[in-house]
């Protein structure tokens, strides 16, 4: 066998409290895809950033054609020819796409001769972009292509490339794994990470499995089934959810005619939605990333308000209330954002159950709060919902992803909601966390509440929901029983390859 | 009251010299805030600078040297506000306002022996011929040369964000942090960089003050310039030209009060002399509905491993 | 190589501690800035700090203790519960100069009446002074969303105008012999703020400060409003979603902290000051801010943190007039102070690492 482009060898990365890497070791071939799968927190990041030289190992080896390799910045890994797309925080929304690509690039040429580049190249590779726009209103399909360019500007040897299908709809999919199976053919190296099995599967010659830091494994995605991949991903059988034969009753929430301006300059209006959800109902609305998610959220939660009748909640027009009023009459939410949004970082955990639980809980008498039950409701969530945390005087940012995802989403179960909105409800959860999560969203939906989940994570809503809506630059689909659906048909439902400029290949 | 003493032609050019210290602590503090930072500490760094050059140009005998001197003491003032928020991570608000209470009283110790002094002046950089030219001469030629290096530096910093690369990193510092960092540009190095530029501009802006245009040194006499320097920068949605826009408009009105005062309007001194902190407020108002040109990381702290 | 590394939760040893070794550490910078000023630092540090309390003639300064310790905490009381919602009133030293103003001027209306009630109206009129000085920038930001902090500065060059115009024309002693300056309250009984114990500095001014602070107290550790103020502070967008109106918070928290600091100033005005005059005000609406933080924003923390900046005040006085310290060290000390706390606040939410450094 000829020198691996780039050969790892017992790396090893700790962060206190946590090992990310314990002696990882794998070979990149030249011209090989290479997928590294693993969950949320299995250390792939951490390995990613080693290689781009944004984090240096405590111990271990690199080897790059054979000859030693520690970059020492990414500016370095650069040099000898190691790319990234990363998977968040890598554009400047108010600069043009051709800043963006020369902020990327040592040295780059001037203006204009580099955006006739990234015209070239973008044509060549199937990936049409305008390099004067600005990168803040393009989608989130176009700002990938953007950083795609950008890298391939720099004919790298090693692309690395982060979760890079979150963000797209399965048309769009398509699209980037023809773009990246014509790289392989020129004879470079693709580092793919990923933790969606079939998509390894459709695409890479060769995978590492990494668990809780470690090399688990290596197969050939296809000579191995996606399930033995999960199970070597998750280090032992996963639970699918149990879904009990549900009653609809009558309609909960109602949502008519909602169109709303988008309260930030990036953001995205709410078009004319309409939808409904009977008592014992899941709606699922997928979509792309950016297309109004965080708009409806925030809509149905009452942080931002709209026409009273566009929203009705057991018939009664509640879209002109604020929050609290909401959350008086049943209507709960949990959004995507978890430290921050849907919890104070640094306040207590005794506290964040008060963010929300005031008016249902009655935690406070008079406009004065009462800490004992605060407290007690804030142990009822942890309880009963399995939350790792030494107790409720912690702060909400020293639980892990999972454990605070469980704690928000528990917080509004546990209020008897009438109607419940979750945005993302597993986003960067570990698997069985995200499995608690989902059984708690049927089994209050088993219990008549109306449960609305917002998710970019297909299989999720395919798992949960009884119908399927998907929004598309803050218009909403019709609502479609799951069951009837195909992938080609949910592709279509998000917008298809629509929003982005066609490929002329 | 006698309205026709006021000379419009002296009032052109004395509303360039009005605007110059405004201008140059404004134009700094702007390339601090395109890096991402809020330095509220103009006002200390411009007072600072006021009594380091005065004091200089005294000892020393050249405005010169005293203009060195009070770039450095800005530059060195921000330093500590640097220290505390790109290194102990303060809250860039309280470390602003810091700065600006400890900037006003250090002035007012270092400039305890230099009450009632005389400064040395500059000499007017009369450009020839143009000089000569009625009515526009006196306006536009007939000046101290740091209120030309003030117009150069605005010129300067537009070139430079527009057209440099090093531009372009300082705007993506400012817009991202985050992303800035990942691509592998030194965030703190260039934020420092842009906090020393702009202590270094206020201080200018201060020496003028006390060494140009008053010409003499009192106790706090920055009067709130510093903060109508950050108005401006508002004011100007970060673009640097309308900086220079900007402060010839507050230029303009303070010079126009002065005159009337002198020219005995029948309206009181006190009112007159609150115009130009009510002007700013009412210009903030006109203005702050549009905040989208504002750099995105404005008054966030960075670090590394989060 | 030094590395920071967050803490998982804040410290709460640390946040107790950062005040003490700030000011610890003020301590040493002051004694080095007291030794380039060429006097010996052990014995002004004695003399600003221990003085005022157990010298000689202590019993005089142990009331000016509370009479210049009390505006300091009423104002900072008010500033502490914007500051924690990120709401910035940086303008108290205006409501302070509007509170004296308004105050004065109705106890100048009723000259020379005597009625009981003449303070009581006094008192609400420095309050609300305060507070529409201090809602004209928070009005202006939920409006139109001007910032707060550059209004309610430019506010304050305006009331010093207005000070200067009212102490040379409206209020202006008739028979004042042409001096600028109000009559002086303490010559008015109905409207004299005086010590309620001959000779102990606790004045009206005293008790509404102790009173602010329960009142805080109270707010922030066991009512909705004083949660949502820290929700505000700590997560902006978690407080809204948890159904606070932005809107009303700025309007609560800059128009309690301009009424406190009108009341400070009215009180000032009609008691230890006496009189509307030119250089009324002293600064204390900015030395506010740095009691606020020095006090964590904490209440109690506010109340001990006014009567250590008092302390530096007074002993700065005795310093100046026993050692000829010049006043303005007394000023630079006082920012020092705020640096090194802001500086040393880093230890409670990061922990400081000593050994390889991370890339950067």
């Amino acid at each position: 066998m000829s020198v691996p482009l780039l050969s790892i060898q017992g790396l090893t990365k700790a962060y206190p409290g946590v090992v990310a890497n314990d002696h990882v070791s794998f070979d990149i071939q030249e011209g090989e895809v290479h997928a590294l799968l693993g969950e949320n927190g299995a250390g792939k990041s951490t390995l990613v950033k080693m290689i781009y030289g944004l984090v240096k190992p405590d111990s271990g080896r690199m080897l790059l054609r054979g000859e030693p390799f520690a970059p020492a910045q990414p500016r370095a890994a650069r040099a000898d020819g190691i790319a990234m797309v990363f998977q968040h925080f890598s554009l400047f929304e108010a600069l043009s796409v051709a800043e963006n690509i020369a902020l990327g690039m040592e040295d780059p040429p001037p203006m204009r001769d580099l955006a006739t580049r990234i015209r070239e190249v973008s044509e060549t590779y199937g990936l049409p972009l305008d390099p004067f726009r600005v990168v803040g209103d393009l989608s989130a399909g176009e700002r990938q292509r953007v950083e795609i360019i950008r890298c391939l500007l720099q004919q790298p040897q090693l692309l690395i490339m982060d979760e890079p299908t979150s963000v797209l709809t399965p048309q769009e999919v398509k699209i980037l794994f023809e773009t990246l199976r014509r790289l392989r053919g020129e004879g470079r190296s693709i580092l793919y990470i990923s933790h969606k099995l079939e998509e390894i599967r459709a695409l890479c010659d060769h995978a590492t499995i990494l668990r809780q830091g470690r090399n688990v494994g290596e197969c050939t995605p296809s000579e191995t089934t996606a399930r033995e991949m999960a199970e070597m991903m998750v280090g032992g059988i996963l639970q699918t959810p149990r879904r009990a034969g549900r009653e609809f009753g009558a309609v909960a929430l109602d949502v008519t005619g909602l169109s709303v301006p988008s309260p930030s300059a990036f953001g995205t209006a709410l078009k004319n939605v309409h939808f409904a959800v009977r008592r014992g109902e899941v709606l699922g609305i997928g979509g792309v990333a950016g297309n109004g998610q965080d708009e409806l959220l925030a809509v149905l939660s009452g942080e931002i308000p709209a026409d009273a009748d566009a929203v009705r909640l057991n018939d009664v027009p509640v879209g002109h209330l604020g929050p609290v009023a909401r959350r008086r009459l049943g209507l709960l939410a949990a959004p995507e954002e978890r430290l921050g949004h849907a919890a104070a970082p640094d306040m207590t955990l005794t506290e964040n159950a008060l963010l929300t639980g005031s008016v249902r809980e009655k935690l406070e008498r008079n406009g004065f709060i009462r800490w004992e039950a605060a407290r007690a409701f804030a142990e009822r969530i942890i309880a009963a919902f399995d939350v790792r945390t030494p107790g409720p005087d912690n702060a909400a940012r020293s639980l892990s992803g999972g454990n605070l995802q469980k704690f928000v989403i528990g917080r509004e179960v546990l209020q008897d909601p009438v109607v419940l909105v979750v945005n993302q409800p597993t986003w960067g959860v570990d698997a069985a966390a995200a499995a608690a999560i989902r059984q708690a969203l049927l089994d209050l939906a088993a219990q008549g509440t109306a449960v609305v989940c917002i998710s970019q994570d297909l299989d999720e809503l395919m798992e949960i929901s009884d119908r399927f809506a998907a929004l598309n630059e803050g218009r909403l689909s019709a609502p479609r029983p799951t069951a009837e659906l195909s992938v080609e048909e949910i592709g279509l439902m998000m917008g298809g390859a629509h929003g982005m400029e066609v490929a002329h290949v | 009251m006698d309205l026709s003493a006021i000379n419009p032609v002296l009032l052109l050019a004395s509303l360039m010299v009005a605007a110059t210290p405004i201008l140059l602590a404004a134009i700094g503090e702007l390339v601090v805030e395109k890096a991402g930072v809020l330095n509220l500490g103009v006002e200390g760094m411009m007072i600072v600078g006021a009594i380091a050059g005065f004091a200089t140009a005294v000892e020393t005998g050249s405005p010169w040297l005293g203009f060195v001197a009070a770039a450095a003491g800005g530059a060195v003032l921000s330093a500590l506000f640097a220290l505390l928020t790109l290194v102990a991570l303060a809250n860039q608000v309280a470390s602003g306002l810091a700065l600006t209470l400890f900037g006003l009283g250090l002035s007012a110790l270092m400039g305890q022996s230099y009450v009632g002094v005389k400064p040395p002046a500059f000499a007017q950089l009369d450009i020839p011929v143009l000089s000569d030219l009625p009515v526009l001469g006196p306006i536009l030629f007939a000046h101290d040369p740091v209120l030309y290096l003030g117009i150069a530096i605005v010129a300067g910093v537009w070139a430079l964000l527009k057209y440099t690369r090093a531009g372009l990193i300082l705007r993506a510092v400012g817009e991202n942090h985050d992303a800035a960092h990942a691509l592998g540009y030194k965030v703190v190095r260039i934020r420092l960089l842009a906090i020393l530029a702009g202590g270094a501009c206020a201080g200018l802006g201060g020496a003028y003050i006390s060494l140009v245009r008053v010409p003499q040194w009192t106790e706090g006499m920055t009067a709130g310039a510093g903060w109508i320097a950050l108005a401006l920068v508002v004011f100007a949605s970060w673009k640097p030209w309308r900086v220079l826009l900007g402060a010839w408009l507050f230029g303009g009105i303070t010079v126009l009060q002065l005159n009337l005062q002198a020219a005995g309007v029948a309206i009181p001194v006190e009112y007159l002399a609150m115009s130009p902190y009510l002007v700013t407020i009412l210009v903030l108002v006109i203005l702050s509905a549009d905040k989208s040109s504002a750099p995105a990381s404005l008054g966030r702290n960075f670090h590394a491993s989060t | 190589m030094i590395a920071l590394e967050k803490r998982p939760q804040p410290s709460r040893a640390w946040a107790m501690a950062t005040p003490v070794a700030a000011v610890l550490a003020t301590m040493i910078a002051g004694g080095v800035l007291f030794v380039a000023l060429g006097k010996d630092p052990l014995a002004a540090i004695e003399t600003i700090f221990w003085e005022p309390l157990f010298g000689e003639f202590s019993f005089y300064y142990r009331p000016q203790l509370l009479v210049k310790g009390a505006p300091l905490v009423l104002i900072a009381i008010g500033l502490s519960l914007g500051f924690r919602a990120g709401i910035w009133n940086i303008g108290a030293e205006g409501q302070y100069i509007m509170g004296a103003i308004t105050g004065a001027g109705v106890a100048l209306a009723f000259y020379p009446m005597e009625a009981w009630y003449i303070f009581p109206l006094m008192v609400i009129a420095g309050a609300l002074g305060g507070w529409i000085w201090a809602m004209i920038p928070a009005v202006l930001r939920v409006k139109f969303g001007t910032n707060e902090i550059l209004v309610s500065l430019m506010l304050v060059y305006v009331a010093e105008q207005l000070l200067a115009s009212m102490s040379l024309g409206l209020l202006k002693n008739p028979e004042g012999y042409g001096f600028p300056g109000s009559r002086n309250l303490q010559q008015y009984p109905s409207a004299y703020n005086a010590d309620l114990i001959e000779g102990s500095g606790m004045h009206w001014g005293v008790v509404a400060a102790l009173i602010a602070v329960i009142f805080a107290y109270v707010l922030l550790n066991r009512h909705m409003l004083g949660f949502h103020i820290r929700l505000t502070g700590e997560a902006p967008k978690a407080a809204r979603f948890a159904g606070v109106r932005p809107a009303r918070l700025v309007l609560f928290c800059l128009g309690t902290s301009g009424a406190l600091a009108g009341l400070a100033g009215l009180f000032e005005v009609s008691g230890p000051s006496g009189q509307i005059s030119i250089d009324f005000n002293a600064g204390y609406g900015f030395t506010a801010i740095i009691v606020a933080f020095l006090g964590r924003l904490h209440p109690v923390g506010i109340l001990l943190a006014g009567l250590l900046m008092a302390l530096t005040y007074i002993g700065g006085d005795i310093a100046q007039s026993q050692m000829g310290l010049p006043a303005a060290a007394i000023q630079v000390f006082q920012g020092m102070l705020l640096f090194f706390l802001l500086a040393f606040d880093i230890l409670t939410n990061f922990r400081i690492r000593f050994g390889k450094a991370e890339v950067a």
